[in-house]
């Protein structure tokens, strides 16, 4: 048993229905009790989607138990066979049906319906949501793409085409990462032969062969299925994700190496922003920011990049709650001179913030409410997200607009250069304190009790120090604290006077 | 606690009602616990089930709650479904960490879900051993939130069916006393303690209580007045306490409350001339504040998904005091008890429908082209990008709408749809 206060990601069903809902012409009858329903409003409140996922729910109760369940499933499958004429159908079975083993699978075989019907196995007390989407996608894949023997070899056209693979419904900005990465890829002259699951039709995945590589956005969801592809239909895998300036220079050129295309025309996009943006003097201010970053692997990993080199802060945490991808996160930490914390523990990630006091936390839903608390700037950029973070604007993570977007939304949060000179020049104004927050943000307050010190110091502060602490504004106060008492414990003193403040000040100045 | 048998075609006192079974566009049990974890503020819940429970609950409350909640999932694991013993023994130690992180907590529910009922994981005995291990710090109760037998309000209705037992008993002799039954925002307990007061009608408490050491007395001599058509579990259990009943409408619009009052006033004898003395300042300040919707939802019609038990009593109000025309009124569970005064009053021409298949359901809303929808979440965008006018019924468990001065904010929540549409040039 895991005690979880919030969870990163739902059940392996829930990642099924990300499938089913971002395709069209499929249908997802799931075996479950009442109550499971409440998945529908991820997708219709959440993502705002004007319509139901195209979901069935047998809603079996406890009378039911005794009775015979397995008639439930079959009546519910052949109604919404008949009601929504999908072009084909999944069937599995969430948590509670699990245990009681009625065999989905089985009995829709035994309805013969005239579509075809692939049965998922999610195991929801092993799996979760991202692990479902990506096998409820393979195993539709495999379904639809089979090896066909003596079908000719596809040679590389005067054209080269690829599949995008990996957008969900409910993923985070994948509507906007599409139509950028589509950007990219028609200035690049690479033709997109499907993009899926997003959009895609059962009869789209029949003809995923016809392309020369596979551009996979997402490994959470398509990374199983890509890897399978080039085993089959020995399809070459992109697999730079596109977010930040440098990865997405990296993702072109990757794809110049593999189609012979000349990627220098497009390298030097007009419209990259970030670049100027960032060395800009202006931005002087963010030099060594500290960021502690906790996403998805692959959101994570994007982000320590674009912090580190392209921002020019100091990532202090970088972590996922995906294990499956936490060898990946593991190396990239390990890069930054970081152990990775690999955790789907939210107390964890919370204990790791508050330890590490950070000036911005990038992350998910999850560490917003954790940085909210402890009064840190941050901006979301992983799934699991909030409706807000569905936005109604064009406003992707990856290519060269999605760079100027991450520009824009991470230093949001932070207060600004000048004002972090006024605020500590004029500490005693009224309306412009540290305890009122950055000025341009109006709703953002800080919470009212200071941030804690670590708890295993057993090192004092003198009354005089700890008044002089105060006079820090807040959004250094935490490293100014830390440095001290780690400063007085490697000089071996015992209690922290104003003059340790200052030195450890001097010790560490950057 | 499970709904009725499946048809018995209609019903004798009233009109036909319409039963259907299949999928259910409805939220658990487990959901009540989004309002109970603030109500009771020394209280914590832990539900013990899955992954999906526990993304249910951050889900249904995602949308609204930000604060450090006092709920948590212990998420079962591979492990725990290959033996009971050693499922006991990881819900000892984590609610050993729970307790230790959250040293506030007085009273510890554990909460049944769908995979700890069909596993038949034993929490009453679990409450038992886990109450005698950390008593007298905490105590530890528990309830079934599962949606193989709740349906959302009906959380509320096992909770404190629970919280019963716990209650002292009030002997013989003891005064009598009125109990006011149900989940409450506490400006509404204050407003009705108030009149109450004014009325004479005392002792008043309220079950549950704000804080877990206050749990009234109860015996022979209470009286109680129901707040929510919801709880007929927790009925059933205070009366086998001894408390009696007074059965009324319920407390939403001036009439309801009215009616609801005067069943009080009555067992207190107040006289007829000190009640309306009382109770018509009031009563006139909820019309007053009607009007303005009244004219908004006059002749409107009216459909209701089923969702939280409270559909009869909110179409009673929405045709007798605004003029609303209900043409369906779905409730997950008609509970004939506690609702005996609001079926005789059920709107003309409406059809009672109970339990649910959705599909079926949305062909009749389709047909019927309804003015108003009152439904869940699941099901609000998707009707209102076909063109209907929707109104999210969990607002109405999750705002306050008893009593007199929530009447017009309880008409308001079904006019504002309208406005909002009146007023888009989009």
């Amino acid at each position: 048993m895991q005690l979880t206060v919030w969870t990163y990601e739902g059940p392996p069903h829930v990642g099924a229905m990300r499938i089913a809902t971002a395709m069209k012409g499929l249908h997802f009858v799931l075996h479950a009790p009442q109550g499971d329903t409440y998945a529908d409003l991820l997708f219709t409140m959440i993502e705002r989607r004007d319509a139901r996922p195209p979901v069935t729910y047998t809603t079996f109760q406890a009378r039911d138990l005794g009775g015979d369940t397995a008639e439930l499933f079959k009546n519910a499958a052949r109604e919404a066979y008949e009601r929504f004429q999908p072009e084909a159908m999944i069937v599995g079975a969430s948590c509670t049906a699990e245990l009681i083993q009625d065999d989905p699978a089985g009995l829709a075989r035994a309805l013969k319906l005239p579509i075809p019907v692939i049965p998922l196995d999610l195991p929801s007390y092993q799996k979760k949501e991202n692990w479902g989407a990506s096998e409820t996608f393979y195993q539709l894949v495999r379904t639809f793409a089979p090896k066909i023997e003596g079908a000719p070899v596809r040679t590389l056209g005067p054209r080269p085409r690829c599949n995008i693979l990996g957008p969900t419904a409910l993923g985070f900005r994948h509507r906007d990462d599409v139509v950028e990465v589509k950007r990219l890829l028609a200035s690049l002259g690479v033709d997109v032969n499907v993009t899926a699951p997003l959009e895609a039709r059962p009869s789209d995945l029949a003809r995923l062969a016809d392309a020369d590589f596979n551009v996979v956005l997402y490994p959470e969801i398509a990374d199983v299925a890509a890897r399978w592809l080039e085993r089959i239909h020995g399809q070459k895998i992109v697999r730079t994700v596109p977010i930040g300036q440098n990865a997405t220079k990296d993702f072109i050129n990757e794809i110049a190496a593999l189609t012979g295309i000349d990627p220098t025309p497009i390298l030097n996009d007009a419209d990259a922003r970030l670049p100027w943006w960032s060395r800009s003097v202006d931005s002087n201010y963010l030099t060594g920011k500290r960021a502690f970053i906790f996403g998805d692997a692959t959101h994570a990993i994007a982000a320590a990049r674009v912090a580190s080199e392209e921002l020019g802060f100091e990532v202090v945490g970088l972590g996922t709650y995906a294990r499956e991808f936490a060898r990946d996160v593991r190396a990239a930490a390990e890069k930054l001179g970081l152990t990775a914390l690999i955790t789907d523990d939210y107390l964890e990630v919370e204990k790791a913030i508050a330890e590490l006091q950070p000036e911005l936390v990038l992350g998910t839903q999850m560490e917003r409410h954790i940085a909210k608390r402890l009064g840190i700037g941050c901006a979301v950029i992983s799934a699991p997200a909030h409706v807000q973070d569905y936005p109604a604007r064009f406003s992707p993570q990856m290519g060269f607009e999605g760079a100027n977007v991450l520009f824009d939304t991470w230093v949001h949060p932070l207060v600004m250069g000048l004002e972090e000179h006024l605020l500590a020049m004029f500490r005693e104004d009224f309306e412009f304190n540290d305890a009122a927050g950055p000025s341009h943000l109006a709703a953002h307050q800080p919470a009212p009790t200071p941030i804690a010190a670590p708890a295993e110091s057993d090192i004092t502060w003198s009354k005089e120090a700890e008044a002089e602490l105060e006079k820090i504004p807040f959004f250094v106060r935490g490293k100014a604290r830390r440095n001290a008492e780690r400063f007085a414990t490697e000089q071996g003193l015992a209690i922290i006077q104003i003059e340790t403040l200052y030195d450890a000040k001097s010790h560490y100045a950057r | 606690m499970t709904p009725a048998t499946p048809n018995t075609g209609c019903d004798s006192d009233a009109a036909p009602v319409l039963r259907e079974r299949g999928q259910r566009e409805v939220f658990c049990g487990l959901t009540g616990i989004v309002w109970l974890h603030r109500k009771i503020q020394d209280a914590f819940f832990l539900v013990v089930g899955s992954r999906t429970c526990a993304h249910l609950i951050q889900s249904a409350a995602g949308v609204m709650v930000f604060a450090e909640p006092r709920f948590a999932t212990a998420i079962m694991e591979e492990k725990d479904l290959a033996g009971l013993a050693d499922a006991n023994e990881e819900l000892d130690r984590v609610v050993d960490r729970l307790l230790e992180r959250r040293p506030d907590i007085k009273l510890l529910f554990l909460v049944g879900s769908c995979p700890s009922e069909v596993i038949k994981l034993d929490l009453s005995r679990a409450a038992q051993r886990l109450s005698t291990k950390h008593q007298p710090n905490v105590r530890v109760l528990n309830y079934s939130g599962s949606g193989i037998e709740t349906t959302f309000t009906q959380g509320e209705d096992a909770c404190l069916a629970a919280l019963v037992p716990e209650a002292p008993s009030a002997g013989e002799d003891a005064l009598p006393s009125l109990l006011i039954v149900g989940a409450l925002p506490d400006v509404v307990e204050d407003q009705f303690a108030r009149l109450f007061a004014e009325l004479g009608i005392g002792p008043v408490a309220f079950f549950p209580p704000r804080r877990s050491g206050q749990i009234p007395a109860v015996g022979p001599n209470t009286r109680m007045l129901i707040a929510q058509p919801f709880l007929g579990d927790t009925a059933r259990a205070l009366e086998a306490r001894g408390a009696k009943r007074l059965p009324a409408l319920f407390p939403f619009g001036a009439e309801g409350t009215t009616h609801w009052l005067k069943a009080a006033a009555d067992a207190w004898d107040v006289p007829e001339m000190d009640f309306r003395r009382v109770v018509a300042p009031h009563r006139e300040r909820a019309k007053r504040a009607l009007a303005r919707s009244k004219e908004v939802l006059d002749g409107r019609s009216i459909f209701f998904f089923p969702d939280s038990q409270l559909e009869p009593p909110l179409a009673r109000f929405l045709a007798e005091e605004l003029g609303m025309r209900p043409i369906e009124i779905g409730t997950p569970y008609l509970n004939r008890d506690l609702l005996s005064e609001e079926m005789k009053r059920i709107p003309e021409g409406a059809q009672l429908s109970e339990g649910q298949h959705v599909d079926k359901q949305l062909d009749r809303c389709r047909d019927a082209r309804p003015d108003l929808v009152v439904c869940g979440l699941g099901l609000a965008n998707p009707l209102e990008a076909e063109g209907m006018t929707t109104k999210w019924s969990i607002e109405l468990v999750f705002s306050p709408v008893h009593g007199f001065d929530q009447a017009g904010d309880l008409a308001a929540l079904f006019a504002r749809p309208f406005a909002r549409r009146s007023v888009l040039r989009v």
